[in-house]
């Protein structure tokens, strides 16, 4: 048990501090000129920065062979959605002035809002399940549920790319990272007997 | 005359600096921000003093006439307009120039005029300003990425200079180039943008009365950030058109290119005028966010200056965006 408390710790650590330092450079007003704009990306980089975090937790356990990481991602996982949720409210509040009209016209006109919006709703019924009584209640289904993660992700990640004008380094690092974690969970019986993990055995929905 | 003075001839007098206090107060509503719900108040953001926190260690300059032209809107804060800027040379983060652009050196500084004119030749910045009176011009600025603000220039109306080189009936285009030197722009090394950066205006954009040639700022040279020390300011166009850093003019028969442009013909069009009605691809250009607001406005057509309408009469505006 106290194994798995340094990874707690950690895991609430990493949604933790992000959200402080908003808060605070918020009250001290450090946000810069444009003080939504800021706030727009650095919810948006930590919803992705989460994200992949919580990806990264399966292949951290195969190559640790802890089980600490499974059990921490579940944490990972909900930062993530909150910071999404964030980016999602400051954009509906200060771009849109809540006007569902312009919602819908972003939605229709903007490929890559409708990217970051499908990617919030994909992650809406995970969020939803994500206490051990819907998993118990949805046993094997909750697996096959919560594989949509890796489109959401994915999705997220282009909305991001999409966006930037020119520089597109960042935004390709991100991808970059989360194909190499999804690249993790093919199937590859060599290169895993080799390593000394069963390929198929715990490789589903994580 | 001696217009730009290096020395810092005009101290700023005790009245002129904005209290602390009063200064801070600007951003108190952020704090309201971070408490803010969904219902929150569209109460504006309301920047006190605008003129805080100049840069004293820029030169000061002395202008001959003063005109406002951004229909009384309130001027932005100095530390926004120098501290939110777009100069990829210096990287592509916001506050990346207001970092890295003190490499640049602007002294001493020419520029070289050539192309479709009598008179060519290389002048020195000092030569170039001096025979005009500066004035300030305060206008709207509007961003491609639907941002805005409202500066304070110093400058010289870009017709009086370019009609010094003589241009030929043959001159029916202006090319502007940007400082490319990799020694004071690290950050051009890697390719982000073709450069040198360039950009072109039809001679007649060029020589309407609005299309200026900044040297200052807040009553003080430019700071290296802003495009030191000489740059475009053309308002009813996005900001990209108003090049920075200019080293070379160019009159040119035909149309020159302009890196944006060239880069992604599709979402920077040649003119490039403010248009509400014209969006860019991947975002609306109907409203802006002004720097120091939180809620964002309507764009105005040609950002508000009717009066350069009449160069596109005829035109398709839809289709040369």
């Amino acid at each position: 048990m106290n194994r798995l408390l340094p990874w707690r710790v950690g895991a609430w650590a990493l949604g933790i501090i992000p959200l402080a330092f908003a808060i605070k450079w918020t009250f001290q007003s450090r946000l810069g000129p444009n003080p939504v704009e800021f706030l727009e990306h650095y919810t948006g980089d930590w919803t992705l920065r989460l994200l992949l975090a919580t990806l990264a937790m399966t292949p951290l356990r195969k190559l640790t062979r802890m089980t600490e990481p499974i059990r921490v991602r579940r944490i990972l996982g909900l930062w993530a959605y909150a910071f999404l949720c964030l980016h999602f409210s400051i954009y509906l509040v200060f771009d849109l002035s809540f006007s569902v009209v312009q919602l819908g016209e972003d939605l229709v006109k903007r490929t890559y809002i409708t990217l970051g919006f499908a990617a919030w709703l994909m992650l809406l019924p995970l969020a939803i399940t994500s206490t051990n009584a819907w998993q118990r209640r949805l046993k094997r289904r909750w697996l096959t549920l919560h594989q949509l993660i890796y489109p959401a992700a994915i999705l997220g990640a282009i909305h991001y790319l999409w966006l930037v004008k020119a520089d597109t380094r960042e935004p390709l690092i991100y991808l970059a990272i989360l194909l190499a974690l999804l690249a993790f969970r093919l199937p590859m019986p060599a290169l895993l007997s080799r390593t000394g993990g069963s390929a198929g055995s715990s490789s589903r929905a994580s | 005359m001696m217009l730009i003075k290096l020395s810092q001839s005009r101290p700023i007098e005790p009245s002129e600096i904005t209290p602390e206090a009063v200064y801070t107060q600007r951003r108190r509503f952020l704090v309201n921000m971070g408490l803010a719900t969904a219902a929150v108040a569209l109460a504006g953001y309301e920047p006190a003093a605008a003129g805080a926190a100049v840069d004293v260690n820029l030169a000061s300059l002395n202008v001959a006439k003063k005109r406002e032209l951004a229909g009384g809107e309130r001027v932005t804060a100095y530390e926004d307009i120098s501290h939110y800027n777009n100069f990829y040379e210096f990287g592509t983060g916001k506050e990346d120039p207001a970092r890295n652009a003190g490499r640049l050196r602007t002294r001493p500084w020419s520029v070289l005029v050539d192309g479709e004119c009598e008179s060519p030749g290389r002048i020195d910045l000092e030569d170039l300003i001096k025979p005009q009176a500066l004035e300030e011009r305060i206008y709207r600025h509007r961003c491609v990425e639907a941002w805005s603000m409202v500066a304070p220039w110093i400058g010289v109306p870009l017709t009086d200079l370019l009609r010094r080189f003589k241009p030929t009936s043959k001159a029916k285009y202006v090319a502007f180039y940007t400082l490319f030197d990799p020694a004071q722009m690290p950050d051009t090394a890697r390719g982000v943008l073709n450069w040198p950066y360039r950009e072109g205006l039809r001679i007649d954009e060029a020589m309407h009365p609005l299309a200026f040639l900044s040297v200052g700022l807040y009553g003080r040279v430019l700071p290296n950030q802003n495009g030191a020390p000489l740059r475009l300011t053309v308002p009813w166009k996005y900001g990209f058109k108003s090049i920075k850093s200019i080293v070379h003019v160019q009159f040119t028969q035909r149309q020159p290119d302009a890196t944006w442009n060239q880069l992604a013909p599709q979402e920077y069009g040649f003119y490039s005028n403010v248009n509400p009605s014209v969006d860019h691809p991947r975002w609306s250009q109907a409203k802006e966010r002004r720097l120091g607001e939180l809620f964002k406005r309507n764009t105005l057509p040609f950002n508000g200056y009717p009066e350069v309408a009449s160069l596109y009469s005829g035109m398709d505006l839809r289709r040369f965006f």
